[in-house]
């Protein structure tokens, strides 16, 4: 069992919200290299020969597991590129706990690029959790750029859980789902964004499969000085369902820039976008007073369950 | 003991000094039950947002139990022992009804607890509990769940602004009996900004508000027979609810 040091635990608590064992099917990925890694009976993990990163099976008899594969720099100055690739087989049903955290306590800038593939199989049931976080003293910037492609075969079901908890400066997110038919995918993105931070997040749901249907939450938080880009878009192809929802509370300076967007290329395709951004609702403000919390303890609650 | 004195609320519309209270003075016993009626728009809300801190009065004062509390802010009232309920509560995205209800009785509430304080109010209890209080709930369950804030934690005083508005005549009459328990306990005063003939006959005394004054203030007996003979278009008088 590989030893991990004080600081890199305080990070797995704040990304892993199972919390991190090294038991059952794991990689941790610390300042560039894998720390330690196990498998199961039905879950592979092997390294990457060509590049960076980790090739994950997942056996069509998987039920219920939970994959656990963080990412923690604490090395100042560093940039780390990720290939992770993901075989989930027909019929498996799994939980892939990501997430990556960045303490950062140098004059330098840390960065983190994930770039992971998802290739579900017919009828697999897939839930994906991914956080990011970042912390550390230092001047030097804490950076996340996830890529995600998600390949969804027939009748197959993802559930995308991201979130940003806080401490990142800066995040660019590109994310691609191709959808065959009676394909289910679920997304909810959370975000909270301080000070000078800034966030982009581009997402691409191409609806090919009649039957499929696409469900996109993003909520935000900004805060400060911060930018906040959402761009979702849904393309439907064939006779699909799809509903993208951006709600977003902006305070202080920040800003908040929202683009939904829907593109019909089938006379079937049903697809709905709402976007919203505002300040906190003054009512809910005065109703939390009523029950005797203060100003800022009432507006803490408001943000804490908006991105609950 | 509540007492509300010389109260006197100006503000300007449009730049235009508006009369909304007008030198208003009323006490509200302990265990009391006090029932406000009165046409609409003739400042029976906005006397209870006063009386609350969600307004700010141009003068008088708010004494309870011998503290001036006029310059309390809302949440000061709140811990000072004074619970209200709004007409029309607000929704919260993101926020379980489990939670409103812990944040209303300012702790963590077990499962149970949460379902007695909503089965109290009709509601089906368990099916709630992880419910989001967002536009998935309807205006008759919102107003349901926000009685129950209140009920969930003991307070000195409560103020109900028009409890039984948009809810159905089943769920009316639970509410009805809550309302005679908590009287009966006579550990809260319960102030009732109400139109509903079942909620004024539970009252103790009777305020009739118009037009910013108090035109008539006394016990029930009293104030009802004049309602019920003298059409001032405030009650709703027939025994179905009309909410």
């Amino acid at each position: 069992m590989a030893d991990i040091d004080e600081i890199t635990k305080s990070v797995l608590e704040k990304i892993d919200s199972e919390g991190f064992q090294q038991e059952g099917a794991y990689n941790l990925r610390y300042n560039g290299y894998s720390l330690c890694h196990g498998n199961t009976e039905h879950i592979t993990i092997k390294r990457k020969e060509d590049r960076q990163g980790i090739d994950v099976y997942i056996s069509g008899e998987t039920r219920g597991e939970l994959v656990h594969i963080p990412v923690v720099v604490t090395v100042s100055g560093m940039t780390d590129e990720v290939y992770n690739d993901f075989y989930i087989e027909e019929g498996a049903q799994v939980t892939i706990i990501a997430g990556c955290g960045i303490h950062n306590s140098g004059c330098n800038d840390s960065r983190h690029d994930g770039i992971h593939t998802f290739h579900v199989g017919r009828g697999a049931n897939v839930r994906y959790e991914e956080k990011h976080y970042g912390e550390g003293e230092g001047t030097g910037a804490r950076i996340l750029n996830p890529v995600t492609k998600i390949i969804m075969e027939a009748h197959s079901t993802f559930t995308l859980d991201t979130a940003q908890i806080k401490g990142v400066d800066s995040t660019k997110r590109e994310t691609e789902v191709v959808m065959g038919e009676g394909a289910k995918l679920f997304v909810v993105e959370k975000l909270m964004t301080h000070d000078k931070q800034s966030a982009v997040s581009n997402m691409d749901v191409h609806l090919n499969g009649s039957g499929s249907s696409a469900q996109i939450t993003s909520r935000s938080v900004a805060r400060g000085e911060s930018t906040q880009i959402f761009h979702p878009k849904a393309i439907g192809n064939a006779l699909c369902h799809a509903h993208i929802q951006c709600d977003s509370i902006i305070m202080d300076h920040a800003q908040v820039c929202s683009i939904p967007e829907i593109d019909a290329k089938h006379v079937d395709a049903a697809i709905i976008h709402e976007a919203a951004i505002g300040r906190i609702n003054n009512e809910q403000l005065i109703k939390l007073n009523t029950f005797g919390l203060n100003g800022e303890e009432a507006e803490a609650v408001i943000i804490e369950n908006f991105l609950n | 003991m509540l007492e509300v004195k010389n109260l006197i609320f100006h503000p300007l519309e449009n730049g235009i000094e508006k009369s909304i209270i007008e030198d208003v003075s009323f006490t509200v016993e302990d265990g009391e039950m006090l029932v406000i009626t009165g046409p609409n728009g003739g400042g029976k809300s906005t006397l209870a947002k006063l009386m609350m801190g969600i307004e700010t009065p141009d003068s008088g004062s708010i004494i309870m139990d011998g503290v001036d509390i006029s310059n309390y802010s809302i949440d000061e009232r709140a811990n000072a022992g004074i619970g209200f309920a709004f007409q029309q509560p607000p929704r919260f995205k993101g926020m379980t009804v489990k939670r409103l209800l812990s944040l209303a009785a300012g702790c963590e509430l077990p499962e149970s607890k949460c379902c007695d304080y909503l089965s109290g109010v009709g509601l089906c209890a368990r099916e709630y509990l992880e419910r989001e209080v967002d536009n998935t709930l309807s205006g008759g369950e919102m107003k349901r769940l926000e009685i129950a804030t209140v009920l969930a934690k003991p307070h000195k005083i409560c103020i109900f602004d028009e409890p039984e508005a948009g809810i159905d005549l089943w769920s009316f009459s639970m509410l009805v009996k809550q309302f005679e328990q908590l009287h009966a306990d006579k550990k809260e005063s319960l102030i009732l900004i109400s139109h509903q003939e079942r909620i004024i006959q539970m009252a103790d005394r009777i305020m009739v508000v118009k037009d910013g004054k108090i035109e008539s203030f006394g016990k029930k007996e009293k104030i009802l027979p004049n309602l019920i003979n003298e059409d001032i278009g405030c009650i709703c008088m027939n025994s179905s609810h009309k909410a």
